[in-house]
């Protein structure tokens, strides 16, 4: 290479989703090539625009419109490679490839995300499994429910949470809501009943949104099921189950099962019981390593898991390994921010905007007082501003550019706090 | 917000919840429990007891990790504390509502 190999060292991430991406591009504007060498080590060869799996059941979105390749976003300077990590060694800090190689780095980025795992809860991986139980989390899972849902000529859907936490908490509502639409075009909404069936008291964890959400959930005819803690899904009499016995019966189960981070993380004894790496929630090291960093669903940060939150992570945490690669102590500055369209049908979506402290409210976004946006109420701008927002994902989110006029830590301003 | 439980003014939230755990006495948590309609035994008290155990360790608490812990299994749990076990059963101990992360 020509490098003095004294004084290159490497940062190697793990992961080449929204985060790993948006992590490898930031840091290789910001240091040499010369000292730093940047790993990015990924299975897949695609990427994929994870919020439209909640469109692509309905025919929204094609399955072309939400995968481009994985290195199409990977910058020039960065090494791209496309390989299974084996095992991490946080002590020794390399990672262990399939083929036994070992890949030595200075710095560890865990990028790695959450992945669904039905084989959490007893008969979710039955005979209806994709048949008449389906997941949209995944790619596979969204295309078969497309085809189910295309052909399904009504019944009893039900839309379920396992347990928390979960990617995009807002997802399994958004599926609920787009169903209403969905049956109301196909002009068989009197041919379907939904039932939205969460572990959660409403429909949303938060106050004030679960007020208004509660209130689009009864103008739109859902039925929402409480504090349901699932124990089995019953493939023979199709129901399912909770621990004190209460029983719902379906026709078509869309589930969001639980979510557990890599196993990577397991196998590496990195993770807690969920797989996700205990981490420092306001700068984002993990709490055993210093010079580990956690970045997105990866995780235990009590925020949602969501591209959102990773976004304004990776600003923030690129600020912090510069600051520890320069031996100064790091910013305590990340606050949990997370913002989301909520998708409610018909043309229309809100938007919630929160942090560690602050429960989504009414207001403007981005400009207090202006918007264009508005918060926690719902119309079509807000609808506009999730379908522009793939276009700004693919363009700008990936390549780490900056967002115009959306801070990385929330604004207090232009909203109605008590 | 003030509420007068088993004679004595204790802080609590608009759910109900303590919001000063050291005003905790079982007296207190019996009171609550009968409130929920739920007769306490010796049973419920070991669980309540390992719960305020992982609240001072600061361990966020789940269905799943109460699960795993091997005090109680979840089915007992829903047995002893019916339909909405964790919030109940926190509630009872004079610890925070769980918060599920989001």
């Amino acid at each position: 290479m020509g490098h003095d190999s004294n004084t290159m060292k490497r940062i190697l991430i793990l992961g080449a989703g929204t985060a790993g991406t948006m992590m490898a591009n930031h840091l290789r504007r910001h240091l040499s090539v010369e000292n730093w060498e940047i790993d990015i080590v990924e299975e897949r060869t695609e990427h994929h625009y994870q919020p439209g799996y909640l469109f692509l059941p309905f025919d929204i979105y094609t399955p072309e419109d939400i995968s481009k390749p994985v290195c199409e976003f990977i910058p020039k300077g960065v090494n791209l490679i496309n390989d299974h990590i084996e095992k991490i060694d946080p002590e020794q800090q390399f990672a262990i490839m399939r083929n036994g190689d070992r890949l030595h780095y200075d710095l560890l980025i865990i990028a790695t995300g959450t992945k669904i795992a039905p084989e959490e809860t007893p008969g979710m991986l039955g005979p209806e499994w994709q048949q008449s139980v389906f997941d949209f989390y995944t790619f596979e899972g969204a295309l078969a429910l497309r085809n189910k849902l295309r052909e399904w000529q009504g019944g009893r859907l039900v839309v379920h949470v396992t347990e928390m936490p979960i990617k995009c908490p807002v997802a399994p509502l958004e599926f609920a809501f787009l169903s209403d639409s969905y049956f109301k075009n196909k002009k068989m909404r009197d041919k379907v009943e939904i039932t939205y069936i969460t572990p959660l008291s409403g429909a949303f964890t938060k106050p004030k949104a679960t007020t208004a959400l509660q209130h689009l959930l009864d103008e739109k005819n859902i039925r929402i099921e409480s504090d349901f803690a699932i124990e089995h899904v019953d493939n023979d009499n199709k129901t399912i189950v909770d621990y004190g016995g209460r029983t719902i019966p379906f026709d078509l189960l869309v589930t969001v099962p639980t979510n557990k981070g890599d196993e990577l993380l397991a196998r590496s004894g990195m993770g807690d019981d969920l797989n996700f790496v205990p981490t420092h929630k306001a700068t984002l090291q993990a709490k055993n390593w210093p010079n580990v960093f956690v970045l997105g669903d990866a995780s235990d940060i009590p925020t949602s898991k969501a591209g959102s939150v990773a976004h304004f992570e990776a600003e923030i945490l690129t600020e912090n390994i510069l600051s520890f690669i320069a031996g100064e102590p790091l910013k305590q500055e990340f606050d949990g921010h997370a913002n989301c369209f909520v998708e409610t049908g018909e043309g229309k979506a809100l938007l919630i905007d929160f942090n560690y402290t602050h429960e989504p409210v009414e207001g403007t976004f981005p400009l207090p007082g202006i918007g264009p946006l508005r918060l926690l109420k719902e119309n079509r701008m807000n609808h506009m501003g999730k379908l522009a927002f793939r276009w700004i994902y693919w363009n700008m989110w990936l390549k780490g550019n900056h967002i115009p006029f959306v801070s990385a830590k929330m604004q207090e301003a232009g909203k109605a706090f008590d | 917000m003030e509420k007068t439980i088993a004679n004595t003014v204790l802080k609590v939230n608009e759910e109900g919840y303590l919001t000063d755990f050291s005003q905790w006495n079982q007296e207190v948590g019996s009171a609550i429990a009968q409130e929920a309609n739920i007769g306490m035994t010796a049973r419920h008290w070991e669980v309540i007891a390992y719960l305020q155990r992982e609240f001072k360790n600061e361990v966020p608490l789940s269905i799943r990790r109460i699960g795993k812990s091997g005090v109680v299994d979840i089915k007992e749990f829903y047995q002893l504390f019916p339909m909405a076990p964790l919030k109940t059963a926190s509630k009872i101990a004079g610890i925070p509502k769980p918060v599920s992360c989001i």
